[in-house]
Parts: C-alpha cells; structure tokens; sequence
C-alpha cells in the first residue's frame, strides 16, 4: 500500500438527503489499493486557515477507476471550504493512511454497528467483505430519520440492515445499541465491526464481551501530520497501559480487546 | 516567485547556485532544515521527500530514559496555527543513537540531535554521549525545559541557567552546540548573550510560544496539559523580530525558524539574521515543503542573480 500526495478532481460533491455531502474524486495516481478503514487527510483550504489537514475515511474506492469516495458531516470550518468545492475543481489529498479493519475467514457471518456519519468506512469494509461471500446484517442509528437514507447504498450491496431511531420515527425506538443487544443472541456472529460516537463503540465493544465475539472499532482524535510524526492524535487504549498509541499511525481501526472502555 | 521559474528547480540548476551555509562550523548543503518533533525520525516522510536533499534534520527532542509523553489531547488548531503539548515523548537516547540515527544516516543526510534534561548533568551525560563518532552533526540544545533542582524553572528564561547548561554540554561533547532559545522571556538578546558566552556554536530560535485555548462547552482547558506551544504561521512576526534583534548584539550564526511555509518565508528568516531556517509545522500541511523550499531559493537566486544565499543572511538588518 502505497502512500502518496496528489490532486484528486471532483467529479461530484453534493448534500444528499441524509444532510452529509458526498463526494466523488478521481485519482488515477491513487494507490493500487486501499483498506476498509485507512483514512484519507485533505488539505481543507487554501491558505493558512484552517491550517492542517482534515482526516476522512475513504468510504468507498474503485481501483479499476481510481474512482474515490467521501461523505462527510458539516462541522467547522475545514467541511465547509470542502463543501464548496465544485465539480471540476481538486483537492490535495495524502492516502491511503492508517491501519484498517482486518478480514475474516470468507463466508463469515458479520454484524456492523454503524452510528451517525460513522457509516462512512463501514460501506467500503461492507463492499470488501460481500466479495469475500461474508454474510453481513447491518444495525445503524440514525440522528436523524432522513440520514436512513445512506443505508441504500448498503442494501443495493445487499447487506440486510436493522435501524433505531431516537425518536421512534422509523425501526427500533432507542439506542442501536439496545437493538443490538436484543438481536444479537440469534444472530451467532463471527466478528463484529463498529464505528460511531465513541460511548456506542463501547457499548457494542462490552455486549460483543459478554457474547465472546471479536470484533474491531474506528477512533478518532485530532490530528496534525496524519503519518505518525507529531505524536500529536496520542491516547491510551487501555488506563493502566504505559504508552500513548497514535490513531493515524497504530490505528484508526482497533480490536475491541486492544480497548478499555470506562462505561460510567 | 517561483511559478515563472519551475523549470530550473532540477538537480543541474542546483548546482549553479551555491546554497551552502556555515552554521557556526556545521556545513550544510542548503539553509533548510527540518525542526525537531515536526519530521519523527524520517521514516514517515520518506513517500514525500527526498530526506537526501534536506541541509539537516533535527530529530525529536531526546531525553535519557524513554518519556511517554503528556496526557490527550495534545493537539489544537488555532488561527493560523496549533497547540501542542506533547511532552517530549521520545524512545530515549539509546534508542535513537542505535536504531533511528543509523536510518536517517543511510539516508546520506546530516543530522543535528536536539537533547533534553531536567538537570545539569542530565545534559552532561546526553552530550558525553552524542560526539563526532556517533555520526551526528551537531547538538541542538532544548531549554525550555523544567529545571527539576531549581523548582522547575526553565532553563531558557535564566541567562545564568542558560550559560551554565550550554557550557556543560560543551565540554561534554565535540560537536557544535546550537542552543535553541524560547521566545517566552522578556528580553531574548540578553539570553542570546548568555548562549554565546556558554560557549554556543550558534543558536536556534525560536521554540513554540506558550497558549492555550478553552473549550467552552466543558468549560475546561482544551488541552490534557492545559498550556501548549504556539506554532505555525501565526508565530512568524514574533520570530522575525527576535531574530533580527539577536542577529544585531552576537556574533555566532542563527538557525532561524517559526511558520515558515514558503522560499519567501524562508528569504524573510535569511534577510532578518538566519544562515540557516528550520520547517515545522508547514511539514503537517505539505509534506514536501522543505524540497520545494530548496527548489524555489534556488530558482529566487537565479531570477535575482545571486551565486551564493550566504550573501542574503542578515541583508534586511540595520545594525
Ligand atoms: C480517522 C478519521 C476518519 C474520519 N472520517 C470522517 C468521515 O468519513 N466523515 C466525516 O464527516 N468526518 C470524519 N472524521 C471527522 C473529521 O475529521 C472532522 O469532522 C473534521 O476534521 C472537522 O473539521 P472542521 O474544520 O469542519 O471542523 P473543526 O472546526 O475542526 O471542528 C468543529 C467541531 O468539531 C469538533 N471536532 C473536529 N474534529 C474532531 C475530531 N477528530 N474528534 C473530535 N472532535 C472533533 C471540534 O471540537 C469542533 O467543536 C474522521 C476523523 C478521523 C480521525
Ligand atoms: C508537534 C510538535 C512537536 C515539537 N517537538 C519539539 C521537540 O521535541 N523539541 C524541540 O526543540 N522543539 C519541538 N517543537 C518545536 C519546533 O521544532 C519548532 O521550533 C516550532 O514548532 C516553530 O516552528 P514552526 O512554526 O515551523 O513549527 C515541536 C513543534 C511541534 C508543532
Ligand atoms: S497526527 Fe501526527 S502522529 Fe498522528
């Protein structure tokens, strides 16, 4: 896997209706590959504000095409030069970086757990793993009912999907979480893979505990380089652990037993 | 400047100008560096740079015993620039002479070690161990670092503290000592001062300037450490002034840095006193700065007919 600097051109770069942009890049000199989970880091802006490189997970990629794809939440400043970018126009991408999710045996039987725009890498890693004849059941919280609409892109793959909303405007009313809990005993899953607000990650991480099921999860933390120079996205996995991990370099992706989480 | 002239940014062009510079005894074959704890060990900027083609790099500042570093977050943007409160984390001393020297020195490249101690001796024993035979150009010293024995004042702010540690250092090693000074004291020629009668080679400025920011929301200090180092463009008024100050009261050379993101940033560091700059931060935003940097001075003295950069050092000053 190679990483390099380029210059992706939009091909597409819109709000859909589930409130997040998506965007289409094409980048020839893209890597021959890329992991489920790897990260891209854009330069999001052109002068010295915002100043750093914003992470994204490559949330889908064809590299037949070189065709790359985002979808991405409005939040500050970096999203919002992003989201003006127009078709036509680049932007300075460095990838494909980090460690991604980890394969199981084909045919696994898998369970994603995705919340809000933590679907993004789960799409690529649900491409991934139908090629590899996984049988794949996807619970998804959604913040909002219109953000169900990101899942077709799941069912079109054909991953069977089970949603909760907060407010019971459409499937389970709750938590994903709590659906998860419900569905899981008769599901008999191989591995589980999550991404979303780090507290569902950890509850998904303790019900995939009691279960004895592995499984894999996405951090996040601010960063600068994105290649592992600074020291800067540091954390410690576990409390008593004597170092600092670095989320652009030793993750993004972890396995739940690298992790402790404190659920209080 | 440089859009009109990119053809001449190749390898023969290079060498009709002449961007070599002294820094207080250490040759380098251009004037830019990569500043410590901005560039790892190399490794990581290996699929951007050519490491070859850089006048230095300067490592990660390395203390005796491996150091895990400060609590997240340690990281924040700010307006045109970014906190950090790493914390020194390094593999310590051992680590860097066996395992990442010898990288970097594969890579054909000079490499400058930046040391810290949290005592006198702390930074005897780490210059007694960085000498000409380790393969090491020069020791650029961090003293902006708690002195334990003195209820953790800095070094830095202190010129009698600042004499002593670089002194210390000197006798301990045989490589140009570059003390790198803090920005955060109130008169900085009078600590210039001190590292020069220290016995310093030549001095690096300017460090991170001390911040912070708050997150309104948990009405808490955004940062594990509360405070931070300022970095980036944001920074780069402060460290012209300095240096252009420091450049007027000593004699020995500056290796000048803070926010520079282009050759024309890097001109403005020469003119002001700087024999040679050092890239940090900008390293973050493109990882290829420092060679695009390289090319484009080269293309500047070509289109201003200049042979040799060392003759714009100091050239804005009016002594
Ligand atoms: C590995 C990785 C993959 C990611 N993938 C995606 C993705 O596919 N789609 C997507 O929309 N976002 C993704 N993110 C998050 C994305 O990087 C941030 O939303 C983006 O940096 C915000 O930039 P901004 O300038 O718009 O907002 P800023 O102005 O930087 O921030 C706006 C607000 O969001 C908070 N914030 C920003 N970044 C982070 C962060 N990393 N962690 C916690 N809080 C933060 C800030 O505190 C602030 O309150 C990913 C992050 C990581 C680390
Ligand atoms: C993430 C980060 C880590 C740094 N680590 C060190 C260090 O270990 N030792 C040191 O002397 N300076 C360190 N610095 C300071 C830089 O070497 C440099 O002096 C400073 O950032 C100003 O230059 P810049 O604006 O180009 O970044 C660090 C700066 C950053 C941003
Ligand atoms: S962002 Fe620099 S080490 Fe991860």
């Amino acid at each position: 896997m190679i990483v390099s600097q380029m210059q992706g051109m939009v091909i597409d770069n819109t709000q859909k209706k589930s409130g997040w942009y998506e965007m289409e890049l094409s980048t020839p000199s893209f890597a021959s590959d890329a992991q489920p989970g790897q990260f891209l880091h854009i330069k999001t802006g052109d002068g010295n504000y915002p100043l750093l490189r914003r992470p994204f997970s490559i949330c889908d990629f064809d590299k037949d095409t070189g065709r790359l794809f985002l979808m991405y939440k409005l939040l500050g400043s970096g999203t919002e030069w992003l989201s003006n970018v127009m078709s036509g126009g680049y932007v300075d991408i460095i990838g494909p970086l980090g460690r991604g999710f980890t394969y199981p045996a084909p045919g696994a039987r898998v369970i994603l757990v995705g919340g809000g725009i933590g679907i993004a890498p789960l799409l690529y890693l649900a491409r991934r793993l139908t090629e590899r004849k996984c049988r794949l059941l996807m619970f998804y919280g959604a913040e909002e009912r219109c953000q169900l609409s990101a899942l077709n892109k799941f069912k079109r793959l054909g991953v069977g999907t089970d949603v909760a909303t907060r407010d019971g405007s459409a499937g389970f009313t709750g938590l994903v979480t709590d659906l998860v809990q419900q569905k899981i005993a008769s599901e008999k899953a191989d591995v589980i893979y999550t991404c979303g607000p780090e507290i569902m990650m950890a509850k998904v991480a303790a019900i995939a505990a009691q279960y004895q099921i592995p499984g894999e999860l996405s951090l996040e933390e601010y960063m600068a380089c994105g290649v592992g120079a600074c020291l800067g996205c540091a954390r410690k996995l576990k409390t008593r652990d004597d170092n600092f991990i670095k989320i652009c370099k030793d993750g993004p992706v972890f396995s739940f037993s690298q992790m402790e989480f404190d659920l209080n | 400047m440089s859009t009109r002239r990119k053809n001449f940014s190749e390898q023969s062009v290079l060498e009709t100008v002449d961007l070599s510079v002294n820094l207080g005894g250490l040759c380098l074959k251009n004037p830019v560096t990569v500043a410590s704890g901005t560039f790892g060990y190399g490794r990581e900027y290996e699929p951007f740079v050519d490491i070859s083609r850089l006048g230095a790099v300067i490592v990660k500042g390395t203390t005796l015993k491996p150091n895990s570093g400060n609590p997240a977050p340690r990281i924040y943007e700010t307006a045109s620039g970014m906190l950090n409160s790493i914390g020194l984390e390094n593999p310590g001393i051992e680590d860097f002479l066996n395992i990442h020297l010898p990288y970097l020195l594969e890579r054909g490249v000079s490499v400058i070690a930046n040391i810290a101690g949290n005592t006198l001796e702390e930074y005897e024993t780490l210059g007694a161990m960085i000498r000409k035979q380790s393969g090491v150009a020069a020791i650029e010293l961090n003293i902006s670092c708690p002195n334990v024995k003195k209820g953790g004042m800095h070094f830095g702010t202190d010129p009698d503290m600042v004499f002593q540690v670089v002194n210390a250092v000197k006798k301990a090693t045989d490589l140009p000592v570059i003390p790198k000074l803090s920005p955060n004291v109130s008169d900085i020629t009078i600590i210039a001062q001190a590292a020069q009668a220290g016995g310093a080679n030549a001095l690096s400025m300017i460090n991170t300037l001390m911040g912070m920011a708050i997150d309104i929301e948990k009405r808490k200090p955004v940062l594990g450490n509360i405070f931070g180092g300022l970095s980036g463009p944001a920074i780069k008024p402060v460290a012209l002034r300095m240096i252009y100050q420091v450049h007027r009261e000593i004699d020995i050379p500056i290796l000048g840095g803070g926010g520079i993101m282009s050759a024309t940033d890097a001109l403005e560091f020469i003119m002001a006193g700087s024999s040679a700059v050092s890239i940090g931060t900008g390293n973050f935003v493109q990882p290829g700065i420092s060679v695009q940097v390289i090319n484009e001075l080269a293309d500047y003295m070509i289109a201003n007919n200049i042979p040799r950069i060392s003759d714009l050092i100091g050239a804005a000053v009016r002594k």
